[in-house]
Formats: structure tokens, sequence, C-alpha cells
């Protein structure tokens, strides 16, 4: 049955808090990660000093951020150099709203049934709303490169719009082989037309979308072997060259959070979301879903790593001719393929 | 709920409109018209319409307007100086921008209250739109993206250097 009205905001309010508790922290911990294993990578320890395998790694760093200097250089343009982080840190928060982890919790209290989705909302243009909120979320890097009004920042920051701009087109068409059999934008239904085992990436042959939806969206997370925008042996550090303090880290959070986005993405669109075998009793089949969700973004983000420490940066002209001239080819070709088998199957 | 969310974003999408004419800085002024973009989408999500709206985001504020960010960061656009006015716009504009006020008042209040379409009453959905674009205008809209492909070598014939 429906809630009513201050249920409703109650109920919401705690998933929202859950939710941001959840990613924020799931992006601290990936920062331990990525050290962890990319130290292990290069023969080193990582971090192992702060609490034990040095978990409580993260928790220093955040502290460090907050009580370090929060320095503004003199020739900034001031009002867009401090809303540019929020905009980026906000614009990177925002998708995780309408991705769900799970099923529908059903339970009984007081005789009345209640129905409680594991997504904060489930809109029939999720997967539109999070493509828009992230081809916003170009604005946070390109204002604060331009804002800082630096050469290195400026050259990151262009580096970075015209990436971006450049990837989202192959992005979005990978995605239509699976809004095809999906029928629809969203992302609890996507998921559904995957279910006992019929993931898009087999079952309907969409692993060539799902090679180049993750190349895009690496692309689009502005990381290695696509971190041109901050390529350091070349522009200092990019388009938050001028930034320290909470301001960078806010840059920081947004990068992980968006890497966050596309582990998600990839596992809902792909991977079948929460689907997986399912046994035990009620409360471990309410909570298997979830876990098999977390584990496969959590597959994402170690591939992240890992490709962190495997490859090299590309050159910004073959990074541009690789988008527009492998990339989106091959995901039109996928379009086209796609769309006439099951034309002619149907 | 409805009403006050129209109220509020059809206000910030007007003083957006403002800022964007008084603003000197040309980023400034880009940035204005980003958030009328996004209060325009609201709009719509208020009428119903979710999947104009997330087009609106998308390719209007998302695509369009990176590039003209873009363009402003790459020639590094200065601060613009404010002229006295032209002649031509005290003379056609203003009578212009009064006639079309009075236009489009004079439309809405002949249409009536019976004739308005309620809140959220329009028909939006992604179902509704591809059938509108790939069954009943499918020509008009192969059409347009064959002139938009024109252009497009258009712009590049032009862009080539002569060598």
């Amino acid at each position: 049955m429906h809630l009513d009205f201050t249920t409703y905001l109650i109920v919401s309010v705690i998933k929202d808090v859950i939710f941001l508790g959840a990613l924020l922290t799931i992006v601290a911990y990936t920062v331990w990660l990525e050290r962890k294993v990319v130290g292990h990578m290069q023969n080193r320890w990582g971090p192992t000093r702060v609490g034990p395998f040095g978990l409580l790694q993260p928790l220093a760093d955040g502290l460090k951020f907050i009580f370090k200097e929060d320095l503004i250089p003199a020739n900034v343009y001031k009002p867009l150099f401090i809303a540019a982080p929020m905009m980026s840190l906000f614009f990177a928060l925002l998708s995780v709203s309408v991705i769900p982890i799970g099923n529908n919790i059903d339970f009984t209290l007081n005789g009345t049934a209640y129905q409680i989705p594991l997504q904060i909302t489930d809109l029939n243009i999720g997967l539109l709303v999070i493509l828009g909120v992230t081809s916003l979320g170009v604005y946070g890097i390109a204002l604060a490169g331009w804002s800082s009004n630096s050469k290195y920042s400026l050259l990151g920051s262009l580096r970075a719009s015209a990436q971006m701009v450049s990837y989202e087109i192959a992005l979005g068409l990978s995605l239509i082989g699976v809004l095809i059999f999906s029928g629809s934008f969203s992302l609890r239904e996507i998921v559904n037309s995957q279910a006992h085992g019929h993931w898009n990436i087999w079952y309907r042959g969409q692993f060539i979308a799902f090679f180049v939806y993750l190349t895009a969206a690496f692309a689009e997370t502005n990381r290695i072997p696509f971190d041109l925008p901050e390529a350091e042996t070349e522009l200092v550090a990019g388009y938050h060259t001028e930034y320290s303090s909470m301001k960078f880290a806010m840059f920081f959070m947004a990068e992980y959070a968006n890497m966050v986005t596309v582990g998600s993405l990839a596992t809902l669109l792909f991977l079948g979301g929460w689907d997986g075998p399912m046994f035990g009793p009620p409360v471990l089949q309410a909570i298997l879903p979830v876990v098999y969700f977390l584990a496969k973004m959590g597959c994402f983000l170690f591939l992240y790593i890992w490709i962190r420490g495997t490859l090299p940066r590309f050159r910004y002209d073959q990074l541009m001719a690789f988008g527009w001239k492998v990339l989106l080819p091959i995901a039109i070709a996928n379009v086209i393929v796609t769309s006439f088998f099951t034309a002619l199957l149907s | 709920m409805h009403l006050a969310l129209f109220l509020i974003f059809g206000c910030i999408c007007v003083a957006a409109a403002v800022n964007l004419l008084v603003q000197r800085h040309p980023i400034n002024s880009a940035l204005s018209l980003i958030v009328v973009m996004g209060s325009l989408a609201v709009l719509y999500l208020l009428l119903g319409a979710e999947f104009v709206a997330a087009i609106q985001v998308i390719v209007y504020a998302g695509a369009i307007m990176v590039l003209f960010v873009f363009v402003i960061m790459l020639l590094n656009a200065g601060v613009e100086e404010h002229t006295h006015g032209s002649k031509v716009a005290m003379r056609f504009g203003a009578p212009g921008a009064v006639l079309f006020v009075i236009a489009v008042v004079a439309a809405l209040l002949r249409r009536g209250p019976d004739e308005m379409l309620p809140i959220g009453a329009m028909y939006g959905s992604p179902e509704a739109i591809g059938h509108l674009l790939f069954k009943d205008f499918l020509l008009p809209f192969e059409v347009t993206s064959v002139l938009i492909l024109i252009a497009i070598m258009g712009a590049v014939v032009l862009a080539r250097r002569e060598n």
C-alpha cells in the first residue's frame, strides 16, 4: 500500500541519509583501496600506520584536509573559484538519488503491508537523469580551470570539457542496445528485464556495448588512461592546480563518487543489477541482492584501480581520434546490429 | 505544491534571464543562460513532460552550453563595455517588445480557463514522443537530421584551411 505523506517524508529522509553516508564511506575506502592495491602492484605496502592495515587512513586524511589552510590565490575569479568544487561534488552526489541497490522490501507492521524500495526515488526517466547530471558535472571542472586564472588550470579544464563532451556521445549510444530490450528508462525496470541470469552482457550480446560504455565512462571520469585533464607531467595538476584543503578534497570526492556511479550503472545495465542465486531464510533473501549489487560494483572499482596500475596515459590527439573514429562508429554499429536482430526475431 | 514550485522556478527563470542581459562578463551571462535552461527543464517536468525535461538538461544545459563556455574560455573573452544603446533598438525594439507582450497576453486571455491544460496533463512520456517522432512525423524528423548533417559538413568545409 502507499505510505501517507509524513511516513513517506520520514522514510525518504532516512534513505537519503543512509545512501549518502554509504556513498561517502565507499568513496573514502575506495581511496584507501586504491593506495593499497596500487602499492602492492608496485611492490610497496601502501598505508599501514593508521589503524590495522591502514584502515583508519581515510579518517586521518579527512582530518588533514579539514585543518589545512584554505588558500585562495590573489588573481582568481572568486565567486566561481569557490563555487566550482561545490558544483562538481553536488552533481557527483546527485546521481545516487535514482540508483536502485536491491529489490523492494516487503513487510507487515501492525497488520498493514508496507513496501519500501531500496532506492531514493524510482523515476521512469532514471537513466536520463543520470546522463543529465553527469553532463552538468563538466561545469565544475571547466569553471575551476577558468576561474583559477592560471595556464595549467585552463589547459586542464579545456581538455576536460572537450574530452567529456566527445565521449558522452559514445557513452549515450552504447546504452541504446540495453534500452531496446528493457523498453524503459527506469533503472529498476532495466534490472527486472534481466532477471534470472538473462544479463544483457551475454544473453542479449551487449558485450561490445559494455566495453564501449566502460571505455567512454573511464574518459568521462578523467581516470587513467584518459586522465589528460590532470596530467601531472605536463600540467602540474591540471584543473585543480590552484586548489588546496577542502576545496581540493571536494574535487577528489567528486571523482571517486563518479567512479561509484559508473560502476553502479555498469552493474545495473549490463550485469543484471542485484540478480544472482537466491537461497536461505527470508532475511538472507532480503540482504543477498544488495550484497550481489555491491560486489559487482566493487569489481568495477577494483578494475579502475587495476587499470591505473597498468596502463600509461594516452596522448591528447590519440584520445580524441580514439573517441571519434573508433568508439563512436562501434557504438553506432552496435545500435544498428542490435535493432536489426531484434526486428528480425520479434 | 505544484503551484509553489511553478512560481519559484518561473521567478528563477526570469531573474536569470534578466541577469543574462545585465552581466558584463560573457561567462556570467553564459552561466545565467544555463540557469534559465535548468529552470525551464523543471517547468517542463511540472507540466508532465519528463522526457522533454531530461533532454532539455542533457542537450541544452549539458552539451550546447558546455560548448558556449568552452569557446568563451578558449578565446579568453574579457569584460564587455556597455554602449549607450543603438537607435535601431530604441525605435523598433521597444515597441516590438510591447507588441509581443500584448499579443501573448491577448492570446492567453482569449483562450479562457477551460481550454488551458491543467498542470501535469501534458503527455510527454518517452513512448509518446517516440511515437510522434518515428511514426507521425517521421519524414520531417529525418529531413531535419539531414539538414543538420549538411550544416555540419558546411561548417567543416568553411573551417578547413586553404592549402
